[in-house]
């Protein structure tokens, strides 16, 4: 009898091939741009808070110039010759007209980091970097030693008197005078007025009594008041832990404060604001639109061909690039919309529009309308994965199909509905195309929500962090400022996102936990 | 009793179908057809099933014993593509007469399903739930209910000290004894089991058993199985249904014991072809 033979197959490889180590390969490159992107971030936006130190370079010329280093770049001459050139920022933009220079390496004969240079942060011009000479009080030398220490407590004195005018000007007058235009006319908010604004001249005259003398590295001699000052550190006579000090109270006016100079300076608290409350207010939008929309089609609409393309339909409205979104935002909500409440209610103050402009409400309203496909989808799964068993076991005690939704299918569906939110998030609170048409602005001091009726104010603009991104980093008129400030916002946007959606996942995870054994089954 | 044995002809086929008076019935079940799509499931059924003791429906699988028991509480209005025809009454009362509000009849015909189906719920909510439907009661009277049903269900002492815990840390026997006592909580006229212990070891089983047998002094009971020997342990009465048709019915002994029919006597013996 012959004997069937199999031919088996030849040159299998022992083990599991190559295909485990390519899968394990892309996924560790992922994970390394990420960490790549994150890593830049943080070290270009972070460092940017860190007091560096002021160097005072002698050329070989004689010519001398105080500047923090910045980087260094190989070029090549006109000839050809290669050559070596650092960046320092000098400051004292009003007194060079520039704030930034680049020098050639090979022509500094000598680098010091003397201790008693100072670094001064103005309201206007930018920074100072000097060596203090003296202090002056109401226009008299005075000798008080050690200076440093004296021009610190003075600073300190100025800051608290600024801080008092400013809670005087915020807490008192606004609210007085915002009454007597609305036609309060009564005397003792008058006298109430009068009284503070007295107070508010009075501080101001005492913040403009002292004054530093500095001197310049060209040798130019100037006299500074303190009431110009915001802040003031000698970064060469630092420690470290005082200077990882200056960088948490740096990082925190930068969170914390609004943008000054053209949005080249200061802080992004307004932008993180307007986003969270945008992201907040889109998400109490879409929510219930979104969970309706889908219980709807998944548990009242008869099934057919036509839920089947209604279906189709929203999936690919997600694919809708978000510019499209903008723009119909602007045509509806803003023009149309906003346009015709203008003319109903805001009659008065026409022609400037009230709700007829872009608006954080319209906004909200625009990128609620991008993201509902999201939220539909993602109630639909969840609603198809609840099993059949449960809807019997409802209605077989007696509950109506409503008193089921409700008590039954909505409940386990929270999961989903809130994975829906959060896929939602995360795309809305990066979008900046449509925001542009539809209502940020580039700087809105006023944030949306304050202490006048009705608080929340939903047509005013608002600043974004995305838009922050864009506008700091392509329009502004200093770019060596601005783009630290740009990594730095960035990096912060994602800690944003990161924040709302850990939030909601948080939520998910305490949501299941409650009824942990549904996956058990 | 006055019980007739009588034969009819449903589909050309001779069955033999015992007569319940219909004083001591608490469902009729009169000429039922029902087709799914187009595909027949049950063919021209009556039965009149009797009050407080337990009835089974045995028969191989497809044999439409799980459609009939959702025709009676009308599980089936959910599902467009079911049509039917044939009366059921419940005390005389047609189920799908225009007056029946569902909700109210799913409620007096309570159901428990194969698997166990608690609601992600602490187990008092789950009993609770029927309760929260009707009218508002007292937290003493409704916690007394709460306690009554779980007790009816055997189930009283196991749960006793962890009523607020979730019910999905009960094990697969005591998950089903929950949904009898949820549903009992709601105090049913009737009710039906589709393979209640199917999905569980034999010892949970046992107990539901042993369950299903005290509950009929209470109420009806209606036990779908595909297990013999559990419908003759539980069961008073069994109907054998084959291909959507009413083959036997007759009170469990004699049917187990001295069947009418070839048919019956085939599948109880296990010559199935």
């Amino acid at each position: 009898m012959r004997r069937l033979r199999l031919p088996g197959r030849a040159g299998l490889p022992r083990g599991e091939g190559p295909w485990p180590w390519l899968a394990a390969g892309s996924l560790a490159l992922s994970l390394l741009m990420l960490a790549a992107l994150l890593l830049l971030l943080a070290g270009r936006g972070l460092g940017h808070f860190w007091p560096a130190p002021v160097e005072l370079v002698t050329l070989d010329d004689g010519r001398q110039l105080a500047g923090q280093p910045v980087r260094e770049e190989r070029r090549q001459t006109l000839q050809g010759s290669p050559l070596r050139e650092r960046l320092y920022r000098t400051g004292n933009r009003d007194l060079d007209g520039e704030a930034w220079r680049w020098v050639e390496v090979t022509s500094i004969a000598r680098r010091e980091r003397p201790d008693d240079w100072a670094v001064i942060e103005r309201q206007r011009w930018g920074e100072l970097i000097v060596r203090p000479l003296a202090l002056e009080e109401a226009g008299r030398r005075l000798a008080e030693a050690p200076l440093w220490a004296a021009f610190a407590a003075r600073l300190e004195r100025v800051l608290s008197l600024r801080a008092e005018r400013d809670a005087l000007r915020r807490e008192v007058i606004a609210p007085l005078a915002r009454r007597l235009a609305a036609g309060h006319d009564d005397a003792e908010a008058r006298a109430r007025l009068t009284e503070a604004q007295a107070r508010v001249g009075e501080l101001q005259a005492a913040m403009t009594r002292d004054a530093l003398v500095v001197e310049s590295a060209a040798g130019e001699r100037l006299t500074v008041p303190l009431e110009s000052m915001l802040a003031a550190w000698r970064p060469n006579a630092m420690s470290p832990p005082e200077k990882l000090a200056a960088w948490g109270a740096n990082l925190w006016h930068f969170l914390s404060e609004g943008p000054r100079a053209a949005n080249t300076a200061g802080g992004v608290w307004p932008a993180i604001f307007g986003t969270v409350l945008m992201v907040l207010l889109m998400s109490a939008l879409v929510t219930p639109f979104g969970v309706l929309a889908a219980v709807y089609l998944h548990e009242v609409a008869p099934q057919g061909r036509l839920t089947g393309w209604v279906r189709i339909a929203v999936r690919n409205l997600a694919g809708v690039p978000s510019i499209v979104y903008g723009v119909f935002g602007l045509g509806v909500f803003v023009y149309g919309i906003g346009g015709r409440l203008d003319d109903w209610l805001f009659a008065d103050s026409l022609p400037s529009p009230t709700f007829g402009t872009g608006g954080l409400l319209w906004a909200s309203l625009t990128l609620a309308l991008l993201t509902l496909p999201v939220v539909i989808v993602a109630t639909e799964e969840g609603l198809a994965r609840i099993p059949a068993q449960q809807r019997e076991a409802a209605l077989a005690l007696g509950a109506t199909r409503a008193e089921m939704l409700r008590r039954v299918i909505l409940p386990m569906a929270l999961p989903a509905m809130l994975t829906g939110v959060i896929l939602a998030i995360a795309r809305a609170a990066g979008e900046v195309a449509p925001l542009m048409l539809v209502g940020v602005a580039k700087l809105a001091p006023q944030v949306p929500v304050d202490g006048d009726f009705p608080y929340l104010h939903l047509e005013r603009k608002f600043m974004h962090l995305g838009y922050h991104v864009f506008d700091v980093g392509f329009h502004s008129g200093d770019v060596e400022a601005a783009l630290p400030l740009v990594y730095a916002t960035a990096l912060l946007l994602v800690g944003v996102i990161l924040v709302l959606n850990l939030t909601a996942i948080l939520l998910r995870h305490h949501l299941r936990a409650r009824h942990a054994a549904l996956r058990s089954r | 009793m006055s019980e007739t044995l009588f034969s009819q002809a449903a589909g050309g086929t001779r069955s033999a179908v015992i007569e319940i008076p219909a004083a001591r019935s608490c469902l009729e079940i009169d000429d039922l057809s029902l087709r799914y799509g187009g595909q027949p499931a049950l063919q021209g059924l009556s039965l009149r099933v009797p009050r407080h003791s337990v009835t089974a429906f045995i028969g191989p699988s497809g044999c439409g014993k799980s459609t009939l028991l959702r025709v009676l509480n009308r599980l089936h209005d959910l599902n467009d593509e079911v049509t039917q025809s044939g009366r059921v009454l419940l005390e005389g009362e047609d189920i799908h007469g225009p007056g029946v509000a569902v909700a109210q009849l799913r409620r007096r015909v309570g159901m428990v399903f194969q698997t166990p189906n608690p609601f992600p719920m602490s187990i008092y909510e789950n009993v609770a739930f029927g309760l929260r439907l009707q009218v508002p009661l007292k937290k003493r009277r409704r916690d007394e209910i709460i306690e009554w049903a779980l007790v009816s269900a055997a189930l009283w002492d196991e749960v006793k000290d962890r009523l607020h815990d979730s019910a999905w840390t009960l094990s697969g026997g005591q998950q089903q004894r929950l949904v009898i006592a949820r549903t009992l909580a709601v105090q049913p006229e009737v009710l039906l089991l589709d393979e209640p212990a199917s999905a569980l070891d034999p010892i949970s089983s046992l107990k539901i058993e042993e369950l299903i047998r005290n509950l009929k002094s209470r109420l009806s009971v209606i036990l779908v199985t595909h297990n013999m020997q559990q419908a003759a342990r539980v069961s008073d009465y069994t109907a054998f249904l084959e291909g959507g048709e009413l083959v036997e019915y007759a009170a469990t002994d004699d049917l187990f014991t001295n069947p009418r029919l070839t048919r019956t006597e085939d599948y109880i013996t296990g010559r199935m072809s």
